[in-house]
């Protein structure tokens, strides 16, 4: 697959400087508005969940940008990736070109964009006064699951909504579950232990989770916490990868 | 003498097309039609038992009429379709334009869309650099370079369309219904163009419903009607002259030759 990859690098390269100027153009803001969300969403969390759940977790502020950041990039990866096979169905009808380039171009995409809000990030961890350790090198382990992960689901979507053109009402619904469910702006402490088994199957939540035993904590997650957000990437990708196989060839009857 | 080897060759190939009310539901509205039993998909067959060689340099026409079958089988032939029995040999780099200006994209500018193109035929970057300019200066779209893709004329977008194709020599090109378009000095310049190609070697699939196109420019021909093979032979101006008659409604869909030269 790699080495297909290679051999398609221009065109790979042309799908990428076209999503990238489709979605630049036309905004004065450009780069910046995409990064202006979730800043806008730590804001209104902050002066909403601030006067519940400030006192209990220290640094409050970097608590809820661990969270909304890697959520973040999971919604818009799986926004973008999701409609990105249909949106270049005019393309893979009439040349023969591997389909996941399609996915992977949207992908970089947004892990632009999450690479910028990550920058943020660490500007306002130095302001929240966090200790930077060595153990911040670590953060390189769950950025590279979640993107494995966000592109597994990415291409299980994608393939699903060539079928079913609603199901991005259903995903959007699947989303602000998640939102919810992944302890973005609370903490977990207090329920119950069959609600932390939950958790611990929720994959956003876990990488939140090992972002903010790095940054807050200061300590290495657990062997467990490593293999279970291995586990989850290689999981999705798999079902992403099994999909656009069986269904290579099929897609085309249905655009 | 040897024979130029063999570049495509198929073996009794046949397409399996599927139809019906699956397009376009979304998944509620599958649901509710598996539950009530509305749910009706058709598969028939596009095309049936389809054969033939084609030989480097050799310049196939296929013809027939409309749902005959044509474009199904060259997505086989091209790679975006597999076929559902038979089989496909290819022997070289193949660039399909089917429906040509179509997978362009409005909001790029022509040369965006140029890069794009060349991209999704294959080439490298550095092919494209070399030859953009020519590219640009066979369609005749100088001026027009920076404009977005969705101000030109559709002729102009057909132009542009067969000037990427055919500068960027695939060693087997296939053209869906591309030289019916431009005006009438555009399409002279393009068939030149074409009879370069072939002898500079290449190998060429041409469905074309310009009957008298097929019998200047190619020295095979593969006449489909209704998915079923009717002839595939190097006698061009005979199928040709059976296929006129049937259109006319004079005769069957049927080949009889006259002379047994092959």
């Amino acid at each position: 697959m790699f080495g297909k990859l290679r051999g398609h690098r221009f065109l790979f390269e042309e799908l990428v400087k076209r999503d990238f100027k489709k979605k630049y153009k036309r905004t004065i803001l450009g780069m910046g508005w995409s990064m202006l969300s979730p800043l806008l969403m730590l804001l209104v969390m902050k002066l909403v969940f601030e006067q519940f759940f400030g006192r209990s977790v220290g640094h409050y502020t970097t608590y809820l940008f661990c969270g909304l950041l890697f959520f973040n990039w999971f919604a818009e990866s799986t926004n973008a990736g999701m409609r990105s096979l249909f949106g270049n169905a005019s393309i893979f009808s009439k040349v023969n070109v591997p389909k996941y380039l399609f996915l992977f171009s949207a992908n970089v995409q947004v892990l632009i964009n999450f690479v910028l809000t990550l920058c943020v990030f660490f500007v306002f961890c130095a302001i929240d006064r966090v200790d930077f350790t060595w153990r911040f090198l670590l953060l390189v382990y769950p950025v590279s699951t979640m993107l494995l992960f966000c592109i597994g689901v990415g291409m299980v979507l994608s393939a699903l909504f060539i079928f079913f053109r609603d199901i991005d009402y259903l995903w959007a619904v699947a989303l602000q579950l998640l939102m919810y469910g992944s302890a973005i702006f609370y903490t977990t402490e207090k329920f119950s232990p069959d609600m932390q088994l939950a958790f611990s199957f929720n994959p956003v939540y876990r990488h939140i989770a090992y972002v903010r035993e790095i940054v807050l904590a200061g300590t290495v997650p657990s062997l467990g916490t490593h293999l279970a957000l291995l586990g989850f990437a290689v999981a999705a990708f798999l079902a992403g990868a099994f999909m656009y196989k069986r269904y290579n060839t099929t897609f085309l009857y249905y655009v | 003498m040897s024979e130029p080897k063999i570049m495509l060759s198929c073996r009794d190939v046949s397409i399996r097309y599927r139809v019906g009310d699956f397009k376009n539901i979304g998944l509620k509205e599958w649901v509710m039609r598996r539950l009530t039993g509305r749910y009706k998909v058709v598969d028939f067959w596009a095309d049936r038992n389809v054969s033939f060689d084609i030989r480097q340099g050799d310049m196939l026409g296929i013809v027939g009429t409309n749902g005959a079958g044509k474009s199904t089988l060259l997505k086989v032939v091209s790679g975006i379709m597999e076929p559902t029995k038979g089989r496909v040999a290819r022997n070289g780099r193949i660039a399909a334009l089917l429906e040509l200006s179509s997978g362009f994209d409005g909001d790029m500018t022509v040369k965006e869309n140029t890069y794009l193109r060349g991209a999704m035929l294959g080439y490298t970057r550095d092919f494209m650099d070399a030859t953009y300019g020519s590219i640009i200066e066979f369609a005749e779209l100088g001026e027009f370079e920076d404009r977005p893709f969705k101000q030109l004329s559709s002729g102009m977008k057909s132009r542009l369309a067969f000037s990427i194709a055919s500068l960027v020599r695939p060693e087997i090109l296939i053209l869906d219904e591309v030289l019916a378009v431009g005006d009438g000095a555009f399409r002279k310049k393009s068939e030149a163009r074409m009879r370069e190609i072939i002898k500079g070697g290449a190998t060429t699939i041409l469905v074309s419903h310009s009957i008298p196109q097929v019998r200047s420019m190619c020295n095979k021909v593969l006449w489909l009607d209704k998915g079923r093979q009717v002839a595939f032979s190097g006698d061009v101006k005979g199928v040709c002259d059976c296929y006129e008659e049937y259109l006319k409604g004079a005769g069957a869909a049927e080949y009889k030759p006259v002379a047994a030269n092959g």
